[in-house]
């Protein structure tokens, strides 16, 4: 498993391509919630939203020998593109790094930029999320 | 309602828009196009110079002071009362209360209008369409005083089954509030035919007036309502600004909604008598300066001309019905026979979220969501829609921007 770093700077590289280009980043970012498997109904549940989420984003989490999968949906593409850089990054990681990643490529690539403070308050809030996810896990792990 | 009077043509945009430096920018590397108006407008560059200029010039506290400053500020202040219940044709400028927008005025007449005179078992009687400034405030009197809140359905089209109002209205109907244009669907409700079977029900007419007062003509006695709320910043106005006109019989009945200075006579620790309308509901220091530029706003819209400005934004309406319509999937939501310049719409398969984040990088602003009306929303088994909305700034240019830009991003978000 590549460390949760390499997959963020593999991110930065990819979005340097294209060079900052509004449109070009957004298009990226739909291609990119594309490519994300959709959840099952199952488990596109009440119980699994990330409250704080402008759209709605579904996250449920699985751990099992010692680290951490990920799965989410979202029903609008652009934060597909989003969730599915946080799936990427964080999905297959143990619980210690995920609570202490430091998530800079968001910051990097701009996101900022093109996805307004309440946009990136969904952003926020679901990587709390699965911040906790981690928390949980772990306490679990050392019961 | 039909916007009846002379026909005129708006002669120059260019110039018009001229008048608005906000919009001489570039958004995401694109020359911006603002459709978000129903949600705030743009301000022209005479309202900015009041602004100016009040402070530069003419800014101390109002009605208190015997200094030269103290009573400029006053006059201006008091002009723009004069001012606005022309604007509305209330009967006297004692009926003209500033607040801090539409929002204030509906819970004000809630607070007092509503907590002094209903009872229990009451009823108050709104559309579904309303905006939840105009439900909230009455949902709380309603369960403070254990009213009755009943709602108007709507039909397909978005307009209110009227046929339903006699059964509806009720010996105990006590306070019809009906929004004059809806927000999210562009929809005019007939006011002025609706006020004598309300008032024969016994019951009073409150219209909440924010999307109306920059398109429609506002006559508030042909209407014969007994309060009209608004808000300075859907009309070219300056932000935390409102007004409500409230008829003098019920304003003098009503007790006081705030309590502090200006709003009394005279304060013993024992008790205090309350000043005269429309000061009585004016406690503190207003919004001075804006309600000042108000002035202005109204003065902008009074120049270039109601009927203009209406003829103007039915263009730009009809024009996006049809060619919106030309774009696979697209559903038109508000299609009433009277609309003002608002477009609410989705696309099957396409989230309106996308879409606007999507406009947004071709420099296009519009609202997503459920635009504060969310028992609308549900009534129509809708999440939100995007909506544009037009000002006199805006073109037919524009219109085909934003139909171009929104067909190619249907088609990149379908494949
Ligand atoms: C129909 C309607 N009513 C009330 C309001 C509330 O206005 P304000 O926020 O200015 O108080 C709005 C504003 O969006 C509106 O569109």
């Amino acid at each position: 498993m590549k460390s949760i770093n390499h997959i963020q700077d593999e991110i930065i590289d990819e979005f340097s391509i294209l060079e900052g280009d509004l449109d070009m980043c957004v298009e990226y970012l739909i291609e990119l919630g594309k490519k994300l498997s959709p959840l099952s109904d199952k488990h596109r549940v009440e119980d699994n939203i990330v409250k704080g989420c402008q759209s709605k984003v579904w996250l449920i989490a699985n751990f099992q020998q010692g680290t951490i999968t990920f799965q989410a949906d979202s029903n609008t593409m652009i934060t597909k593109g989003l969730v599915s850089m946080l799936v990427r990054i964080l999905s297959g990681q143990n619980p210690d790094d995920i609570l202490n990643s430091d998530l800079y490529f968001i910051h990097k690539i701009g996101m900022n930029r093109f996805i307004g403070t309440q946009r990136s308050n969904g952003l926020a809030a679901m990587i709390k999320q699965m911040k906790l996810y981690a928390l949980a896990f772990m306490a679990k792990e050392q019961k | 309602m039909s916007n009846s009077g002379h026909i005129s043509q708006i002669d120059n945009l260019t110039q018009i828009r001229a008048e608005f430096p906000i919009l001489h920018q570039q958004v995401n590397g694109k020359p911006l196009v603002y459709f978000d108006n129903a949600a705030s407008n743009q301000k022209p560059l005479s309202v900015l110079n009041a602004l100016d200029h009040y402070y530069r010039n003419d800014h101390a506290n109002i009605h208190r002071g015997i200094h030269t400053l103290a009573e400029r500020a006053t006059e201006a202040y008091e002009l723009s009362r004069k001012r606005t219940a022309e604007f509305i044709n209330a009967a006297e400028p004692e009926e003209i209360i500033f607040t801090s927008g539409t929002t204030e005025g509906l819970n004000l007449v809630a607070s007092t209008y509503g907590r002094k005179l209903l009872k229990p078992g009451d009823e108050v009687l709104i559309t579904n369409m309303e905006h939840h400034s105009n439900i909230v405030p009455w949902q709380m009197l309603c369960e403070e005083k254990d009213l009755k809140l009943k709602v108007l359905p709507l039909r397909d089209n978005g307009e209110v089954k009227w046929e339903l109002l006699d059964s509806m209205l009720t010996e105990r109907t006590r306070i019809v509030s009906i929004v004059h244009a809806s927000n999210s669907l562009g929809t005019i409700n007939p006011i002025s035919e609706l006020s004598d079977k309300v008032h024969q029900a016994g019951a009073i007419l409150v219209v909440d007036g924010a999307q109306a007062s920059a398109h429609l003509e506002i006559d508030v006695q042909a209407l014969n309502c007994d309060f009209y709320a608004l808000s300075s910043h859907k009309m070219y106005g300056p932000t935390g600004v409102g007004v409500l006109y409230g008829k003098r019989k019920w304003l003098e009945k009503m007790p006081p909604y705030k309590g502090g200075g200006e709003m009394i006579k005279e304060v013993t620790l024992e008790k205090t008598t309350y000043s005269d309308i429309p000061h009585k509901f004016e406690a503190g220091t207003p919004n001075i300066a804006d309600v000042v530029a108000f002035k202005t706003a109204i003065e902008f819209i009074d120049e270039i001309g109601k009927n203009t400005i209406i003829q103007h934004e039915n263009k730009l309406l009809n024009h996006a019905h049809a060619e919106l319509e030309a774009i696979d999937g697209l559903r038109l939501i508000g299609t009433a026979a009277e609309k003002v310049g608002v477009v609410s719409f989705v696309v099957d398969g396409v989230h309106h979220f996308d879409l606007g984040v999507m406009l947004d990088t071709k420099g296009i602003a519009v609202r997503t969501g459920h635009h504060c009306t969310q028992p609308l929303m549900e009534c129509y088994g809708l999440e939100g829609t995007v909506r544009a909305s037009f000002s006199v700034y805006n073109t037919i240019e524009e219109v085909d921007l934003l139909v171009e830009s929104l067909d190619a991003i249907v088609k990149k978000l379908r494949n």
